[in-house]
């Protein structure tokens, strides 16, 4: 089967790509295998690998002591809404930018950037105070609010980048046959920049649920999503391997399944839109 | 139902003006074309009418009534875009059916209406598929669809056929004259390609820096061309050209002499020249020659001409069909 | 190219967006701004008084702050070192003909998925425990004594962590920027007569300038503010080893309740960002043309 040159050099890469993407993936697959040992057996000296009693007693006792699907829902509410809100609010901006481009755009395009560069140290106290005077401190809207806000450039700049794939010609053409703007967004432009709209929105849900700075400030107990959840592992709990595996697994699990099933926006999503 | 006024419109993008105050009236059922070379502002023209673009000043007219704050949609034009501007998430039926449905009509109507269309230009056969499935004539032809479903006041066509290859392009110019005998609806058609707008046109409008250079029907401009620009661009190959002493002669400036015009012997004539290269078409030759004052001449002959690189030739033009034009290219009549 | 009517469409449906954000920059920043002069103590409400820029006194002479600027400068260079180099190697690797390519590619990817507060706990704990880290196993097994990672090398540490996180965009990033470079080219080049290495260096890496900016760029956004793996590993320590900007005002402000000194810190976090942001965007502008 291996007759020539290029099949030897085709497997010898194969063995060279695999062995580099097991190691970079391997923390994630020991965490994994790790939650279901017994702490015992985490610990184990030598480690063991797949030689082990394999238990689901983690998962019901992190359940248990810290009610994950309480976080997990908290993490689910602030990821989609602010995701949903952010979009509602980009389409239209990203809409203008791509299709009605005034001398100006550029600029508004670079200081919502440049906004993202604000150090979120800078703005925290205000927001602190704010939320604590408003009732906002610690509820998942006001969690929702502030992500949709520290994501909105990355959605409006992406969704500009989609649209300007877009010609303009079709646009136009919805125009002259009588569509409202209203119309041209919705059955016309929308439709047409799905996939970009699929990626972004997936890449957003994605860096709303990893968010851990205003997550860990804002909240203490109510609100608190998977990132807390896990931060209050930090120690001594920490030393309890296959328990904090079982909590991690559970953190990062509905997103590795999400990724999984849609690699292919999501791959295009992970780029920002900034390079074909 | 169909005539378009233009008074006094022009168009300027900042401080370029690119199209100075200009007139034209276009009648109803007209088939008028706008042609001139690229960047001329004939596209800028078109979509001016079309409402996609503001005016700086002057009005538009349709059917007598001003219509320059008319936003597109109202103004009850169709337009049939370069790209076809085909909207690629829906099916043929639904891109048709579009211009209907944003007019609110009820289903049955627009149904009826589609199929109608469908069947007019021949594409019920790919009625329920995506523009991505279809190929460059058959989306030509839903763009046409989408376009005559709103039964228009005027079509308006923008370089419709740039994007097909040559032998389809042909096609679709006699289906699109055809469709106009059937309509009997004005259409206004911009395109670069003077053979387009020769065989198409009841009446050119030759553009050239936003300006009109002539307005007349295809046979007018032929014969009696404005200026230099106009007699060039009409007509191919090129009008030949010579000044000097040669256009004295003719008391002009510069004289003109359409290739089909031009005689040649092997013995003796007013113009000597030598072939550089002969193009042997069978059903024509044309030669291009090096006359001794450096002009180059494109001369058409008929097919069986036998003349190769080298040949000396001596030319001379039919008496009757020299052009003659002024120091600034005006004709002189 | 667009009408009037249009024109008008487009401020009123962009306004949202900007206003928002606008509102989000100006008044939390004009209130840390105000903040900053004052002494203001969470713990003790009511005493705020204006004490002009003794706040930006204490912290620009603290020895914390350049502790925690080096630290910043470094974990920033650092990450972006080794994400842009290792996305470079790993992009050319992905890009060969190989089997299973995809499977290898979302195992690449996969670091990115998972939250800083999580990669940050399993490192610490499971790799790079001295007594039970798998990285302690190892060096037991080949007869060293094992490392006390954090102990010894906090920020070394905490760039290693963050650089497994952002290895994965950099790679995606250049590895699709590879994939549009045109074959055409590199075979021209080979006509040419030009090797491998001079290929790599003069025809592929020049295609792939624009991705490495915007590596540089969006990376830079996030790592500027790197917070939860500082927090939940090291809490900036031993010291202020491993505490970056970030951190060091966060102490300040939600930890020692001293909001006058955290906004003062703040504020300067504000203006080093935007000089990074300065020469950033004329990077960017002159790459991200067309």
């Amino acid at each position: 089967m291996l007759s020539n040159k290029t099949d030897y050099r085709k497997l010898l890469m194969t063995l060279l790509a695999w062995s580099v993407g097991l190691l970079i993936f391997f923390p994630i697959l020991w965490t994994i295998l790790t939650s279901f040992k017994t702490e015992a057996d985490a610990i184990a000296s030598p480690p063991l690998f797949l030689s082990f009693d394999w238990t689901l007693e983690n998962y019901t006792e992190v359940q248990e002591r810290s009610n994950y699907f309480r976080h997990f829902w908290n993490s689910v509410v602030i990821s989609l809404g602010s995701t949903v809100l952010g979009l509602l609010i980009a389409i239209p901006a990203a809409w203008a930018m791509a299709f009605v481009p005034a001398k100006n755009t550029k600029n508004i395009l670079m200081w919502m950037l440049s906004t993202k560069m604000l150090p979120p140290v800078g703005v925290l106290i205000p927001i602190f105070l704010i939320f604590r005077d408003t009732g906002l401190l610690d509820t998942l809207t006001g969690l929702v609010i502030v992500l949709t806000l520290i994501n909105l450039p990355i959605i409006v700049w992406m969704l500009y980048t989609y649209f300007k794939e877009i010609p303009g010609e079709i646009l136009e053409a919805a125009r002259m046959d009588g569509a409202t703007l209203w119309s041209e967004i919705i059955h016309v432009l929308t439709p047409m920049a799905l996939p970009g709209i699929a990626s972004t929105m997936l890449l957003n849900i994605i860096l709303a649920w990893n968010e851990a700075f205003w997550t860990l400030s804002l909240t203490a107990a109510k609100a608190a999503p998977l990132t807390a959840f896990i931060a209050s592992y930090s120690s001594p709990e920490g030393l309890f391997y296959a328990k904090l595996s079982a909590a991690s697994t559970m953190a990062i699990a509905p997103i590795l399944i999400m990724g999984w099933f849609s690699q292919k926006q999501l791959v295009r999503g992970l780029t920002f839109g900034a390079v074909k | 139902m169909g005539s378009i006024k233009l008074e006094n419109v022009s168009k300027s993008f900042g401080t370029v003006e690119v199209i100075p105050p200009l007139n034209l009236d276009i009648n109803e059922g007209e088939f008028v074309v706008f042609v001139g070379p690229s960047g001329c502002g004939k596209s800028t023209l078109l979509r001016l009418i079309a409402g996609l673009e503001d005016v700086t000043s002057g009005t538009i007219s349709i059917d007598g009534q001003d219509a320059t704050e008319i936003r597109p949609a109202r103004r009850g034009l169709a337009m049939v875009f370069q790209s076809y501007a085909l909207y690629p998430h829906m099916s043929v039926r639904k891109n048709i059916a579009f211009p209907l449905k944003m007019a609110k009509l009820d289903q049955a109507e627009i149904d009826r209406k589609v199929n109608k269309a469908a069947e007019v230009l021949n594409l019920a056969s790919y009625i329920d598929r995506r523009p991505g499935q279809l190929s460059g004539g058959q989306r030509q032809r839903v763009a046409i669809g989408r376009a005559i479903v709103r039964e228009p006041k005027a079509f308006l066509f923008d370089e419709p056929l740039s994007n097909l290859d040559a032998a389809l392009r042909v096609n679709m110019r006699l289906e699109i004259s055809e469709l106009h005998q059937n309509l009997k609806t004005t259409m206004v058609y911009v395109t670069h390609d003077q053979v387009e707008a020769m065989t198409m046109a009841d009446k050119i409008v030759v553009l050239r820096a936003g300006v009109i250079e002539q307005v007349g029907s295809p046979l007018e401009l032929y014969r009696q061309p404005a200026n230099k620009f106009v007699a060039s661009f009409i007509g191919s190959p090129k009008m030949n050209f010579i000044d000097g002493e040669a256009a004295s002669k003719y008391q002009a400036h510069t004289i003109g002499v359409r290739p089909e015009h031009l005689r040649f012997s092997r013995e003796s004539g007013p113009w000597k020249g030598v072939v550089g290269v002969a193009e042997h078409l069978g059903s024509d030759t044309f030669l291009y020659v090096t006359l001794e004052g450096g002009e180059q001449f494109t001369v058409r002959t008929v097919g069986n001409a036998e003349f190769h690189h080298g040949d000396v030739v001596y030319l001379s033009a039919e008496p009757e069909n020299i052009y003659r034009f002024d120091e600034n290219g005006l004709a002189i009549k | 190219m667009a009408t009037d009517h249009s024109r008008v469409a487009a401020r009123f449906m962009i306004s949202p967006a900007v206003l928002l954000l606008l509102g989000w920059m100006i008044i939390p920043l004009s209130m840390t701004i105000y903040f900053s002069f004052l002494n203001y103590n969470l713990l003790s409400p009511g005493m705020e008084e204006w004490i002009g820029f003794t706040n930006y006194e204490y912290f620009l002479t603290d020895p914390a702050f350049f502790a925690a600027l080096g630290n910043t400068l470094l974990l920033v260079g650092g990450v972006l070192l080794i994400t842009i180099v290792g996305g470079i190697g790993l992009a050319l690797l992905l890009d060969q003909p190989m089997w299973g390519q995809g499977i290898v590619r979302i195992l690449v990817i996969a670091p990115f998925f998972v939250m800083p507060t999580v990669s940050a706990l399993v490192w610490k704990n499971m790799f790079m425990n001295p007594v039970n880290g798998l990285f302690a196993h190892a060096a037991k097994a080949l007869g060293f004594a094992p490392f006390d990672f954090f102990a010894h090398a906090p920020l070394f540490s905490i760039i290693m962590i963050v650089a497994w996180q952002w290895l994965p965009f950099a790679t995606l990033i250049m590895l699709t920027a590879l994939q549009s470079l045109d074959q055409e080219q590199l075979e021209a080049a080979k006509m040419d007569g030009a090797r491998k290495f001079n290929r790599f260096f003069h025809i592929t890496l020049p295609h792939m300038s624009r991705a490495i900016t915007v590596v540089i760029l969006i990376q830079t956004i996030f790592l500027l503010s790197i917070f939860a793996e500082i927090l939940v590993t090291t809490n900036g320590g031993p010291g202020y080893a491993s505490t970056n900007i970030t951190y060091l005002v966060y102490a300040q402000s939600l930890l020692q309740f001293d909001v006058g000194g955290g906004s003062a810190g703040g504020i300067v976090a504000v203006i080093l960002a935007n000089i990074v942001a300065f020469f950033l965007m004329r990077m960017i502008g002159k790459n991200l043309e067309t």
